[in-house]
């Protein structure tokens, strides 16, 4: 059977695999550790047994037949009529993954009206598409995830990707899991880091892992399409490629080389829901576009902190961003998260504040220009990716600071 | 109406330590808790059927010790519970757990709802919900905040979808995933916590689910972890020393220098 197993021979009884593990599936009887019935085959004991007597198996699966396999898709979505941020990002590194691997790069795109889709289209041409598969129809309107999931099935039970990518927006998020269990298919969510491995095209997808302070690296070896969600801001678009769309401003013969190809949506699929309404939430803008930002941790010590941070962002002319805890408690939106799992941001400063700096944090902040750090415990991983350290307490650091930019203002 | 809201046992914290010796993670022992929005779930579950009567299902796929947190959702006010638990289910990815998880609900006939979290706090991978749609064929509505009315046919809840609220409409049955403030969790009652010790936690392994073993734990999961490593950083940075208001001088100084 796959799962966890122990080379008898090799295995110590130190114990020390009993002690990573989180769900007593392992324990040590009689000098040898043994596989309970609670082993959840996570593997964290494999990494953490010294001597190499840990070593999860798994039975060859009978998978597709690969060759078939052809392209990498970048799924790009189209919000009112305009093309997602995320999906010029998907499209700069899919050009990368597409050129080690010397495949083509196709942008899947729908959308409810003509408007504007010529020039989605040539976004898309213009960040490095090789084609564009488009499909306009009024039924793509409130971007419902199972008509969306249906179409991109069809189209790639027909054409085989080898590998498609999504923007991990709500949208996307929906989306891409109903895509994958309906093909039956691997899913890797929020990849920090994508790379092709050339030989085999297998996609190597990095993220982090298992709430450790650690990354993992995981592949789809046996099925195809190997799918992906990328969180927005986590890659760069091609900056040229903007340009180029700007001068060319949504010009209509966008397929000179028949790049563009428009299909048609089957005609039974109607949305599973029923829009009623929609009211914005955000309140402002976000902070994923300020310049500046000081990003709060559990180390400001009370909410009552709060507020001194906010002025110290508003002080430095940015916009005040936070930690998982702080949104867990309370005392920030959700929208000002920033991580892993909540926004990415590329500011030119960022100051953190009371922040350990976890491997989920550090994910969203890779875009920072310069990063001045406080932090009391000199050992904080989030110096390792400062640009200044500042050991120190963080109220009575940012208290003197703001001191003293009040005095200049 | 039946409802089964989906429930997954996580570590009580999601914070590990690493041991700086032989940098391994450690864990204490600690005992895991059901994943903070599954209770929401359950509570959005039990208001459903405190007004339209019915039947409410925690299912939970996990190892034997899950069948506590089954029994803490009787206490509260759930019907009963199913724990899936085999070692033919470990090693499961989102696929395989989809899988199995589908299989078990879909086991006596489609209930008219199905609740998960919005997503689990050990992963975060969120894509259980919109899978078991998928699987059973039902619609989705991701990020439940508020029911607005459930009725025979259909249900009318607000949903967040970057940066808005929608107010969206999915005829039953459905699969929905919610947030913390779709509902606060009641706590248990004397006689509930009498419920949940006499209820009834039927126990399955892979085979009684009707699961087929080849698409379940690790063998049906397509996705596998080849490497796990800590990320290496360069300390580099510049140490700011001196007391709180000689730092405070100097980060005035590097912002200046920044011209922003
Ligand atoms: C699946 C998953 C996804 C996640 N996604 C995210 C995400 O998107 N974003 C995110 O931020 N986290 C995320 N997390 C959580 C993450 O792992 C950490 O738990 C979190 O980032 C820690 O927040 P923190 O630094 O504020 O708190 P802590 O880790 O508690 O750190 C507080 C820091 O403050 C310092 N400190 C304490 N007192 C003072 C003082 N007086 N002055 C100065 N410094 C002080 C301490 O030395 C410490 O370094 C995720 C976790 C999981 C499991
Ligand atoms: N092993 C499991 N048992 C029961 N429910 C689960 C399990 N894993 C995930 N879920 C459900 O799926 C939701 C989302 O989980 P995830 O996709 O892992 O973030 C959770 O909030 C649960 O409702």
């Amino acid at each position: 059977m796959s799962g966890l197993s122990v080379n008898a021979d090799k295995c110590v009884g130190c114990g020390i695999c009993v002690r990573t593990c989180a769900s007593e599936g392992i324990e040590v009887a009689g000098r040898k550790a043994h596989v309970t019935d609670s082993c959840i085959s996570c593997g964290m004991c494999v990494d953490a047994c010294p001597v190499g007597a840990l070593s999860i198996e798994k039975d060859a699966g009978a998978g597709a037949d690969l060759s078939a396999y052809h392209d990498l898709w970048v799924f790009c979505e189209v919000d009112d009529g305009a093309l997602a941020p995320v999906a010029l990002e998907l499209m700069a590194k899919g050009r990368e993954l597409a050129d080690a691997r010397g495949c083509r790069l196709m942008g899947v795109m729908g959308q409810a009206d003509a408007t504007d889709a010529d020039a989605n289209a040539q976004a898309l041409l213009s960040s490095g598409a090789d084609g564009v598969i488009r499909c306009v129809d009024g039924r793509l309107r409130t971007n419902d995830a199972e008509l969306f999931a249906r179409w991109v099935c069809d189209l790639a039970e027909t054409r085989r990707p080898e590998t498609i990518l999504y923007g991990a927006t709500d949208f996307g998020r929906e989306l891409a899991p109903q895509v994958a269990v309906r093909l039956g298919t691997g899913l890797t969510a929020d990849c920090t880091v994508l790379e092709m491995d050339v030989e085999q095209g297998l996609l190597q997808q990095t993220r982090p892992a298992f709430g450790g302070n650690l990354m993992a690296t995981i592949v789809c070896p046996t099925h195809r399409p190997q799918m992906a969600t990328v969180r927005p801001g986590v890659f760069q678009a091609n900056p040229d490629a903007a340009e180029k769309t700007a001068a060319c401003g949504g010009a209509t013969d966008v397929s000179p080389h028949g790049a563009v190809e428009d299909v048609a949506l089957e005609a039974g699929l109607e949305p599973s829901l029923r829009v009623l309404g929609r009211e914005d939430a955000t309140g402002g803008d976000s902070i994923t576009s300020a310049d500046v930002l000081v990003v709060v941790g559990r180390g400001i010590g009370s909410k009552k902190n709060l507020p001194l941070m906010r002025e110290l962002a508003e002080l430095l002319g940015g916009r005040l961003g936070c930690t998982r805890p702080l949104v867990e408690a309370g005392w920030c939106d959700y929208s000002c998260q920033v991580g892993q799992t909540g926004v990415s941001v590329a500011p030119k400063l960022l100051v953190s504040v009371g922040v350990s700096g976890a491997i989920q944090h550090l994910a969203g902040i890779g875009g920072a220009e310069r990063v001045i750090a406080v932090n009391e415990d000199p050992a904080a991983p989030i110096f390792g990716v400062a640009d200044h350290a500042v050991v120190g307490d963080a109220v009575e650091v940012v208290g003197a600071l703001v001191e003293r930019l009040r005095a200049r203002v | 109406m039946r409802i089964v809201v989906c429930m997954k046992a996580v570590p009580s914290t999601t914070e590990v330590r690493m041991d700086p010796v032989t940098h391994t993670i450690v864990r204490d022992g600690r005992q895991a808790v059901v994943n903070p929005f599954d209770a929401s779930g359950l509570e959005v579950a039990l208001e459903i059927r405190e007004r339209l009567g019915g039947h409410v299902s925690a299912l939970s796929m996990g190892i034997p010790d899950t069948v506590r947190l089954l029994r803490d959702a009787i206490s509260r006010g759930a019907d009963d519970g199913l724990l899936l638990s085999d070692r033919a289910f470990a090693g499961a990815d989102t696929l395989a757990t989809s899988y199995a998880l589908s299989r078990a609900i879909a086991r006596g006939g489609m209930p008219d709802l199905v609740v998960c979290g919005k997503m689990a706090v050990d992963g975060d991978t969120a894509q259980i919900g919109p899978e078991l749609a998928g699987a059973l064929g039902m619609s989705c509505v991701t990020d439940v905040r508020e029911i607005e009315h459930v009725d025979e046919g259909h249900i009318t809840a607000r949903r967040r979808r970057d940066g808005a609220l929608e107010l969206v409409e999915a005829a039953l049955p459905c699969v929905i995933t919610v947030a913390k403030d779709a509902a606060t969790p009641r706590m248990p009652s004397i006689a509930g916590v009498r419920r949940g010790e006499a209820g009834t936690v039927e126990v399955l392994d892979a085979e009684a689910a009707g699961c087929d073993p080849a698409r379940c734990g690790l063998d049906g999961s397509p996705t596998q972890v080849v490497r796990s490593f800590v990320p290496e950083r360069s300390a580099t940075a510049e140490r700011v020393e001196g007391t709180s208001a000689e730092q405070a001088e100097r980060i005035e100084q590097i912002v200046e220098g920044m011209a922003l």
